[in-house]
């Protein structure tokens, strides 16, 4: 497919994984099961560069997240650096690596943003879901540190069925730790969070009356905290634009320098990444196969290509229609009129059990690969 | 959803940390940058939000527009308030 690179807007917004290193183990975190190694990373020189070259191609929200970014010593460095391309930064971070002299050195820097994650409202289920003794402590100490350095705050909360019963305490303790914004999002099922499905996926019910809760909480806290809410793709009607569609307004940038088009895009069999060690940003926006592999509506199948909402959700998420159709070209069978929908349905009921008893046992992140599932 | 953030004519309306107007070259265009939000910003919207600056007073404000526009007040008291309230329950603006 050829692209006028007149007719390519340009991104607003690049994801920058600095890197794949991190001191917790989410289940549900949708880093590549093939974690990127240290010795690979790019070092502050080029990813200043590329925030440069950012910055020109018309990038507006440069995110630092990973991994766990304050893993990298050098994070203070790249803040400044994209402060004075003039992107509007933003560090997304578990808080683990975060000193208060750190954090008043990234306030300094010019960081605009912090995103921080929870893993619950309550210390011992958050500190077993990330597998971490005493993380839930830490990350209180460090929204503390964030709102005293005068950084404005959102708690990212990802939902699953350790936690769905307690979606809107979440947002409340978001609320007594002084954030402005608190995104609750329900996961979406990517690399370990795939292989964990079955240990986190709540059941129907569960879910719902999170979502409802959530939405009570709106008009509770309106003008104090702003609620962004992600809701269940597998249950849902129609699957969401994900990244707002392939290769229209963000991207990502891998730890050792791959752009990806989205996090999960690689596990999309013959796509052709390009690096930012070999291209420049402006060329791979424009001529990165994998960029063009997806992008607009051309590349649709039936029910996408004659569908009058394909330039709406632009036929939802390629990954998640690989992983559950065998192919990416498929409508996203979260959309009740992939022919597919059945198979999502047949998932979220297998979902069973409700509640916190008989939980399986999770595969914590780690650096070395898993054993094949099943 | 809406809700009541009435604006008193005393209360000194500022972009917070985290909130900022910028020239957008590559696209033209004035926006307001938030977290994870990109607001358009016209030319009313953009001459209100350059005079929040934590100082001027919400009358001060108002009056100082129906001037530089040759406007009648009430109008631009209605069209500054529309845009305040609605920013400040994104709160994309402290009051
Ligand atoms: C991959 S993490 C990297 C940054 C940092 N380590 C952290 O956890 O905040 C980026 C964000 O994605 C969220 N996240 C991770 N896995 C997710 C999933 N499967 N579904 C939805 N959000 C997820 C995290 O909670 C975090 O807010
Ligand atoms: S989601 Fe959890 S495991 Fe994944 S990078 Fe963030 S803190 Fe680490
Ligand atoms: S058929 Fe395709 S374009 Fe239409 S709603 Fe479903 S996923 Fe979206």
């Amino acid at each position: 497919m050829t692209h006028d690179p007149q007719r390519i807007a340009p991104p607003v917004g690049l994801l920058a994984e600095l890197t794949h290193r991190c001191p917790l183990a989410c289940p549900y975190c949708s880093n590549p099961l093939q974690l990127e190694q240290r010795a690979d990373e790019l070092d502050a020189a080029a990813w200043k560069r590329v925030f440069s070259e950012a910055a020109a191609l018309g990038v507006l929200h440069a995110h630092l997240s990973g991994g766990e970014p304050a893993s990298r010593s050098d994070l203070a460095d790249i803040v400044a650096h994209c402060a004075k391309e003039g992107l509007y930064t933003n560090l997304i971070t578990s808080g683990i690596g975060l000193t208060e002299d750190r954090v008043k050195a990234l306030a300094g820097a010019g960081l605009d943003h912090v995103q921080l994650a929870i893993q619950d409202a309550e210390a011992d289920s958050a500190d077993r879901i990330c597998g971490y003794q005493g993380a839930f402590a830490r990350k209180i100490e460090a929204a503390a540190w964030i709102v005293a350095a005068g950084m404005p705050l959102t708690i990212n909360a990802v939902i699953h069925r350790a936690n769905v019963a307690r979606a809107g305490k979440m947002v409340e303790l978001a609320v007594a730790l002084g954030a402005r914004r608190v995104e609750i999002a329900h996961t979406q099922y990517y690399g370990w969070g795939m292989l964990n499905r079955a240990a986190l996926m709540p059941g129907r019910g569960e879910a719902e009356a999170a979502i409802a809760e959530v939405e009570a909480l709106r008009l509770k806290h309106a003008g104090v905290i702003v609620i962004d809410h992600v809701a269940p793709d597998y249950h849902a009607r129609y699957p969401k634009a994900c990244m707002g569609g392939w290769a229209k307004r963000s991207f990502n940038v891998t730890p050792s320098g791959k752009a990806l088009p989205c996090h999960a895009a690689e596990t999309i069999p013959g796509l052709e990444f390009w690096s930012v060690r070999d291209h420049s940003l402006a060329e791979i926006w424009t001529d990165s196969p994998a960029f063009n592999a997806f992008r607009g509506t051309g590349w649709m199948r039936e029910p996408c290509r004659s569908c009058e909402r394909k330039e709406i959700d632009y036929g939802g998420c390629r990954c998640q229609a690989l992983a559950l159709t065998g192919d990416a070209r498929e409508a996203d069978p979260a959309c009740h009129l992939s022919p597919h929908h059945g198979a999502v349905a047949a998932v979220a009921m297998a979902a069973a059990g409700e509640g916190q008893d008989d939980l399986p046992a999770y595969v914590y992140r780690s650096a070395k690969l898993p054993e094949p599932a099943q | 959803m809406t809700i009541e953030t009435r604006i008193a004519d005393g209360s000194r309306p500022r972009l917070p940390r985290g909130v900022r107007l910028k020239h957008d070259d590559a696209r033209g265009e004035w926006l307001l940058l938030a977290p994870e939000r990109l607001v358009k910003t016209d030319a009313i919207a953009l001459a209100i939000l350059q005079r929040c600056d934590g100082v001027a007073t919400f009358s001060a404000i108002v009056d100082d527009l129906a001037a530089a526009f040759s406007a009648d007040r009430g109008r631009v008291e209605t069209d500054v308030r529309a845009l305040l309230e609605d920013l400040a329950a994104k709160r994309m603006i402290d009051l």
